[in-house]
This record gives structure tokens, C-alpha cells and sequence, in this order.
């Protein structure tokens, strides 16, 4: 059984568009990290996630060719003409930077999320999928390192960054289950052996979680209210914020390149 | 299809600098996986290092150059991307190893972080040495450095600071 175009179109959109819209937060916050190092790293961050995005936009751009569509849209078009509904992201990416603790710990979940995602994905029957993944996964362990050791140190740290970060635990935790939320077109992939169960990186996922937390004296929310959507376009009020200032100059200059 | 491993066209190519770590080569390096003459077109493939590496649109434009000054037709030259195998720091070659540790920049050590479980920090192969003065007493300074193959480390005995290749 092979997926059809449209939904592996979709599912790799939705990958990609995690990816640029964190690789955009975070690189709001170069030049502002509380220390040098921390600043270099954020951008490294950044860069491998936008490197992420645009190798599946350029995959989608393909797709868009093979399956015959008049003019495929490029990975610019993808990135910079689409309007909030398009976007597929999962809501925790598009979520405010806030302080220091508040960008670890969203960048954790994303990290905790994407290593057994990227890890399964290596093994896709899709080939280019799998060659992405592949690339992607390594970066992603270095990512888990370094937000999961910022965590525990701030954690368990002093009162005050405890206290930030069981605030930015609180706060984000409502928007994890979003990562997860699976519809027709992962059951659709899943099948065919291209996409990853989400039940299965949740398992992963919930371990890490666990481990860290307990090292950081961090409770994770009894609360079960979560905020899902976004893997069909219902955003969060942020999203729509993000796009206009990252869609200014493409689309003031149509056609641009650089 | 041709593969093409020796002679000048080789040399032209296999000798373009990285833009960002100018003392090794492209081939040195791992970057450079494949030259092909394909019905008279010469056909270079490379590999990024990173996801989001900036310099790889940089390294095709000097590959290109390198065959233009050196007497290839521009219409003729193509140059691909490949992203698997996903590139590994032991693609790099012992004369790479060599010349980034005389540049003073730590070289990677082999059998990289690459393999493993699904999570997991990555691999830590034994002390990383101070090209300056050959210490194994370094500490890091922060993961990422100063571009996404780099880490910063500082040698505890001779003070001085150094670039890492980081394992992948």
C-alpha cells in the first residue's frame, strides 16, 4: 500500500512547518540569550531547525511536480505565502519565547518529541523521508542534551529558577498533546509504512519527560486540558503574530531571492 | 556514467577549501561523495555537514568556479546534493585530521555519536586534546560553537581556547 500524494504532501508540511515556525522563535532571540555561549547555541539551534524545514519544503515542492500540479509551489512559496489556516504546525512551537526557562522548556518538549520522531522516521519506505530523518536525527541528540541539561540545572537550581521553570512547565504542558494529535493522513501513512505512529513516539517521548523531571524536581500539571489543532490549521493567537513579520519582505517583494 | 576518482578533473574539484574551515579540503572533509562524467556533463556530488549548514550553497558556487577557471564549460557542470548517507565525522580524512589539528582546531574523534538508541546524549569517546599543547586536562565551553560543526572548549592547562569538531 503506497500513500497517496496528498496526504504525504500534508505530513511532511506538517513537519517542516514545526520546524520553521520554532526555528523562527528562536531566532527572535539571538543577540538576547543571557550569555554568549547560550546565544551561539540558540542560533545553532535556529539554523538546524530551518535547515529541517527547508529540506522538507524542497521534498514537498517535488512532490507538488510529480503529482502533476501546474506550478509547484517552491520552498519560499511554501514558507512565506501561505496564510495561518495553511500552516500545520503543532501549537507548542508557535508559543511566545517568555523568559529563559519558558524557551528550554519549550524547546525540551520539541527535543523529546523530534529524536524518537526523526529516529523512526530513518526507517520510512519513503526514501527522502528517511535520508531527512536520517540527517535530522543527529542533530536532534545534540538539541535533547543541551535543553534537557538546562532544565535540570535550572530546576534544580535556585528558588527563583525553579519556580520559572515549574511556571513555564505549567503553562506549556497544555500544548504537548498537540504533537501527537493523529488524524486520517497518519493513519493513512502509518499504514503504508511512511509515517510514524504517534503513539509510539509518545511512549518514548512520556519516558524522557519523566526521567527529567524527576531530576529537576519538576511536577508535571495534573491538569488534563490540552489545546490541540494545529495539525489541521486551528492556531493559537501567536501564530498569527509570527507571519505577518516573517512573511513581510517576501511578500512586499514577490519573486525575491536571496 | 563515468566515475571519475583520479586525474585533473579530480584535483580541480577535490581541492575547493571549506569556506569555514579553509585549511581542509572538501574531499578531506567527506563533503565531496562523488564526481560523474555523464554523457560529456561533469557531475560533483556533495553532502551538507548540517541540516541548515550555510556554506553549502557557497561550496557548489566554488565548485563551479574551480572548473570554469580551470577550463570547463559552465553549461556543463552540474552539481547535486545528497543527503544519505547522512554525513559522519569519520568521513573525515586522516590528512583532514591532521591539518585542522595543525590549524589548531580539535579534530573529531572516530566512531561518532551517530549510532545508539533512540534517546540518549551523544557519545563521549574518551578526552578531547588541546591542539595547542596536546593537554587531555579540557573542559567545554559550550556545545555549539562558532558554526553547526563546531563546539567550544578551553584547555585547563595551557588557558588557551579551541574549536571541537563535534562527533556525528
Amino acid at each position: 500500500m503506497v500513500g497517496s500524494p496528498q496526504a504525504l504532501l500534508s505530513y511532511v508540511l506538517r513537519l517542516a512547518d514545526d520546524n520553521l515556525i520554532l526555528g523562527q522563535r528562536l531566532g527572535d532571540l539571538v543577540s538576547r540569550m543571557p550569555e554568549l555561549e547560550e546565544d551561539i547555541a540558540i542560533a545553532n539551534l535556529a539554523l538546524d531547525h530551518v535547515g529541517q524545514a527547508r529540506n522538507l519544503y524542497q521534498y514537498g515542492s517535488e512532490l507538488e511536480a510529480a503529482a502533476g500540479v501546474e506550478s509547484p509551489r517552491t520552498e519560499d512559496d511554501f514558507a512565506m505565502l501561505r496564510t495561518e489556516r495553511e500552516f500545520l504546525n503543532a501549537v507548542l512551537v508557535e508559543q511566545p519565547n517568555g523568559d529563559f526557562a519558558n524557551t528550554m522548556v519549550r524547546q525540551f518538549f520539541v527535543d523529546a518529541y523530534q529524536l524518537p520522531l526523526y529516529d523512526l522516521l530513518s526507517a520510512s519506505a519513503d526514501e527522502r523521508l528517511a535520508a531527512i530523518a536520517a540527517k535530522a536525527v543527529k542533530e536532534s541528540r545534540y538539541h535533547l542534551e543541551h535543553s534537557s541539561g538546562w532544565v535540570v540545572t535550572l530546576g534544580d537550581g535556585t528558588p527563583e529558577s525553579h519556580d520559572r521553570t515549574q511556571t513555564a512547565v505549567d503553562s506549556l504542558w497544555q500544548f504537548t498533546a498537540d504533537l501527537f494529535a493523529a488524524d486520517e493522513i497518519e493513519d493513512e501513512l502509518v499504514a503504508a509504512g511512511i509515517g510514524v505512529d504517534p503513539a509510539t513516539v509518545r511512549a518514548t517521548f512520556d519516558g524522557t519527560v519523566a526521567d527529567v523531571m524527576a531530576a529537576a524536581n519538576i511536577t508535571i500539571p495534573g491538569d488534563p486540558y490540552q489545546r490541540i489543532g494545529g495539525r489541521t490549521g486551528f492556531h493559537t493567537e501567536h501564530l498569527g503574530h509570527i507571519l505577518p513579520e516573517m512573511q513581510l519582505l517576501y511578500r512586499s517583494h514577490p519573486g525575491v531571492t536571496w | 556514467m563515468v566515475a571519475v576518482t583520479a586525474g585533473p578533473l579530480w584535483e580541480v574539484v577535490s581541492s575547493v577549501p571549506d569556506p569555514e574551515l579553509p585549511p581542509v579540503t572538501i574531499a578531506d572533509l567527506g563533503i565531496l561523495r562523488s564526481i560523474h562524467e555523464v554523457d560529456g556533463d561533469i557531475v560533483v556530488t556533495i553532502t551538507p555537514t548540517y541540516s541548515g549548514c550555510p556554506a553549502v550553497e557557497y561550496i557548489e558556487s566554488q565548485i563551479v568556479v574551480a572548473l570554469v577557471e580551470a577550463g570547463w564549460d559552465r553549461d556543463r557542470i552540474r552539481v547535486e546534493r545528497a543527503l544519505s548517507p547522512a554525513w559522519s565525522t569519520d568521513w573525515i580524512t586522516a590528512a583532514g585530521r591532521e591539518k585542522l589539528a595543525t590549524s589548531g582546531i580539535s579534530p573529531p574523534r572516530t566512531s561518532s555519536a551517530g549510532e545508539g538508541s533512540a534517546v540518549g546524549t551523544p557519545v563521549r569517546l574518551g578526552p578531547i586534546v588541546c591542539p595547542l599543547c596536546g593537554s587531555s586536562n579540557t573542559s567545554e565551553v559550550s556545545r555549539f560553537g562558532s558554526t553547526a560543526c563546531k563546539a567550544l572548549f578551553r584547555c585547563d592547562d595551557c588557558a588557551e581556547p579551541f574549536d571541537h569538531v563535534k562527533e556525528i
